[in-house]
């Protein structure tokens, strides 16, 4: 493995940042979960928040925490709009750590209804450079310049993580995105060290498709799609779609790796402030994440058995939390899965 | 017609409009006749001005014939085929060079669920109003050092505000209550910051609009999710968010040969299809003339001319709801190019 994770005893110890909006409700799902079953890990909680002021505190311990365990389960902290408050934790925290590979996991789930059926693509988004640089000015009043940057470093690090995780997962395809007919510069290196990494894969289909394309194809063709590799924002874009296609962010799970780390956490990061608290948050995007986790940790007998309970009870329909059209709160929902634990 | 963009052109002695045609390269030619035969056919008071854009290099800038922006400053109004932009020799795109010539600096687009063409989405219906003249389309970039490069997205508070301006004042134009700005501030603070802070301030003088905002991720999911949510919505934002979500939109009422589009400016007004030049089915008879035929619609309601409007849209609605036999092979059908305009003008009032 690419990284050592911290184990004391027989037990590993994993941070854990509950997040602001719904990051509470769905953390406390998996560490209910988790402690029915005995995982033999032990939680180090870091509370940060993105709400309000000064929180740099809890950032840093944050940091230090992951560093210290380098796999961590965190909930979306809140970035707040406005042009004086403070840049997003969670862009900071993903280029501090330098986890630069996004990797969301869109799929139909048997017994979640949904337009459109036979979808499996996995996303994998450059987390560290390209639209989200954070480098932006106003030369004079009313003109303000934001500069996207493309490395051919990172793209090639990138293509190669798209690539060797087909290779892993028994996936055929991998599709670049991007929009190379405008950005020729920009996107054209990262379009051009995608297929100069893709020479180096002859057993992977390879091919790039112009965003706007692909955004029309995702919503009227998205069988046709495996893998995706792409700059930093058209990933925000393809996996809000991609969601939105397999019935919610409530659904869909995800990480971010590094060379060293991996911080796993809702595919399609939403916040939920509008829902916080209310106990109605579907946990299932986090549950999946957590079987990631546990894959990644090597502890898949775990993995399988939520996951597998999960699927369950989603399939029978019976607890169902309000984005899936039902009345169920998270604790219900939770439960449901805890008695298909056993 | 609202106060900012609007038509002002003249018509003619013989009591008709003149209006520029570029037919377009690919698939331009066949669909640009299918509206000049139905157009004749609908008796619609307009002579066509055919004007050839073909672009040459001048001082390495891409420039279109000088007889072409003759004719369109004359005119005020054109309708436009798809063009095709020369590859490699340094032409920026000449959808691009048509926008900064005429100074087009809104891109509507309207889709529509087609009555009688079903998908997986139903009632779509929403209006999108994209910045047309600059953001990620800027075409600023450098390399910095090798393996690096830089592309600036640009936004000002000149080109915000008007794009801005013409979303509130269509909405008011049309009785509608409530305009969207789609941004992504949370990351580009400064700059979709600077378009969320015009929005606001331009809020204040249009009192009667409700004024809301949404993050490009929310739009995404809940657009995919439950296109409903944005009926009765003008939605605004900058170039690439715009262009990606009318992509989007497209795609939820059965793809590009439907969507049509007009790029707005405060002389002249340019009405397109959303697609390109299709070269794949170039000159085969496949092409779906719908979106230009559409776009054509949304001129003649820019034009005044509300009851050619209504007869062309009409029969273009009828004929595809009348079966697969006369629909084109992008709507699942069988007919050709040809076979459609006929079963249009057949269908006219
Ligand atoms: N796990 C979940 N279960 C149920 N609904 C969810 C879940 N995650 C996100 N949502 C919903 O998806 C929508 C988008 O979430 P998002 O977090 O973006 O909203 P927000 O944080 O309130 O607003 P903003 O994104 O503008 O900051 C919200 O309506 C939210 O409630
Ligand atoms: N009016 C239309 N009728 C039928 N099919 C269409 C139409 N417009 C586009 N298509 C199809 O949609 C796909 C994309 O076409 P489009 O022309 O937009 O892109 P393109 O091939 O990149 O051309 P360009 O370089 O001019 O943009 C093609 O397969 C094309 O055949
Ligand atoms: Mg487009
Ligand atoms: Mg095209």
């Amino acid at each position: 493995t690419m990284f050592q994770p911290k184990e004391y005893g027989s037990k590993y110890t994993v941070t854990l940042i509950p997040g602001d909006g719904i990051g509470n409700e769905i953390t406390d799902a998996v560490k209910t979960i988790f402690k029915t079953i005995s995982v033999p890990i032990d939680w180090e909680v870091v509370n940060v928040t993105g709400v309000g002021e000064n929180h740099l505190d809890g950032y840093e311990e944050a940091i230090r925490s992951i560093n210290r365990n380098k796999v961590a389960i965190k909930g979306i902290l809140h970035t707040p709009v406005e042009k004086h408050g403070h840049t997003s934790f969670n862009v900071a925290l993903r280029r501090e750590l330098d986890i630069f590979a996004s990797l969301v996991l869109i799929k139909n789930i048997p017994g979640v209804q949904t337009r459109l059926d036979g979808i499996d693509m996995a996303l994998i988004r450059e987390n560290t450079e390209g639209e989200y640089s954070g480098l932006e000015h106003s030369p004079v009043p009313g003109v303000v310049e934001s500069i996207k940057v493309i490395t051919k470093r990172k793209s090639e690090r990138i293509a190669r993580f798209a690539f060797d995780f087909a290779l892993k997962n028994n996936r055929h395809k991998v599709t670049a995105i991007h929009k190379a007919n405008i950005m020729k510069l920009a996107d054209g290196l990262f379009r051009n060290t995608c297929k100069e990494v893709s020479a180096e894969y002859p057993e992977i289909q390879y091919g790039d498709m112009i965003v706007d394309n692909a955004s029309m194809q995702a919503v009227s063709w998205p069988q046709q799609f495996d893998v995706l590799v792409t700059p930093n924002l058209y990933g925000t874009i393809l996996s809000n779609i991609g969601a939105g296609l397999v019935g919610g962010p409530g659904l869909v799970p995800g990480v971010n790796l590094g060379t060293e780390h991996a911080v796993f956490e809702p595919g399609c990061r939403h916040v939920g402030l509008d829902i916080k608290g209310r106990g109605t948050a579907n946990p299932t995007a986090m549950i999946l994440s957590s079987a990631m986790l546990l894959r990644h940790l090597n502890l898949d007998d775990f993995a399988d058995v939520i996951s597998k309970a999960t699927y369950d009870v989603l399939a029978e329909g019976q607890v169902r939390t309000p984005d899936l059209g039902g009345n169920s709160t998270t604790d219900e929902f939770t439960m449901a899965v805890i008695n298909k634990l056993q | 017609a609202t106060s900012v963009a609007s038509f002002t052109g003249q018509k003619n002695s013989n009591g008709k409009y003149t209006v520029s045609l570029i037919e377009g390269d690919g698939i331009g030619t066949e669909i640009s006749k299918a509206v000049k035969d139905i157009y004749h056919a609908a008796k619609v008071p307009i002579d066509w001005e055919v004007v050839d854009v073909t672009p040459t290099l001048v001082n390495g800038k891409t420039t279109i014939p000088d007889s072409a922006i003759e004719s369109i400053n004359r005119n005020k109004v054109a309708l436009k085929g798809p063009l095709a932009t020369p590859i490699g020799k340094g032409h920026v795109s000449m959808n691009l060079t048509l926008r900064r010539t005429f100074n087009l600096f809104a891109n509507v687009r309207p889709c529509k669920s087609v009555v009688g063409y079903k998908t997986p989405y139903e009632n779509v219906d929403t209006l999108l109003i994209r910045e047309n003249t600059e953001g990620e389309y800027s075409g600023i970039e450098h390399t910095v050092v090798p393996g690096v490069v830089q592309s600036i997205k640009l936004i000002t508070r000149e080109a915000s505000e008007r794009v801005i301006r013409y979303a509130y004042e269509y909405a008011l134009s049309r009785g509608m209550k409530k305009v969207l700005v789609v941004h992504k501030a949370s990351i580009m603070k400064v700059s979709d910051g600077l378009f969320l802070e015009v929005a606001r301030e331009l809020a204040k003088e249009y009192p009667s609009i409700d004024l809301s905002v949404e993050l490009i991720d929310n739009t995404c999911l809940r657009m995919v999710q439950d296109p409903a949510l944005y009926r009765d919505v003008v939605m605004v934002m900058p170039n690439l968010y715009g262009d990606i979500l009318s992509d989007l939109a497209s795609g939820l009422i059965g793809g590009l040969g439907l969507t049509p589009s007009g790029n707005m400016g405060d002389e002249v007004s340019i009405f397109e299809a959303v697609h390109g030049s299709a070269p794949d089915i170039a000159g085969k008879g496949l092409a779906n003339p719908t979106a230009l035929l559409l776009s054509s619609v949304m001129m003649l309601r820019h034009m005044g001319l509300n009851d050619n409007a209504t007869n062309i849209e009409q029969a273009v609605f009828g004929t595809i709801a009348s079966g697969p036999e006369n629909r084109t092979k992008d709507l699942k059908g069988t007919a050709t190019t040809s076979h459609f305009a006929e079963q249009i003008i057949k269908r006219l009032k």
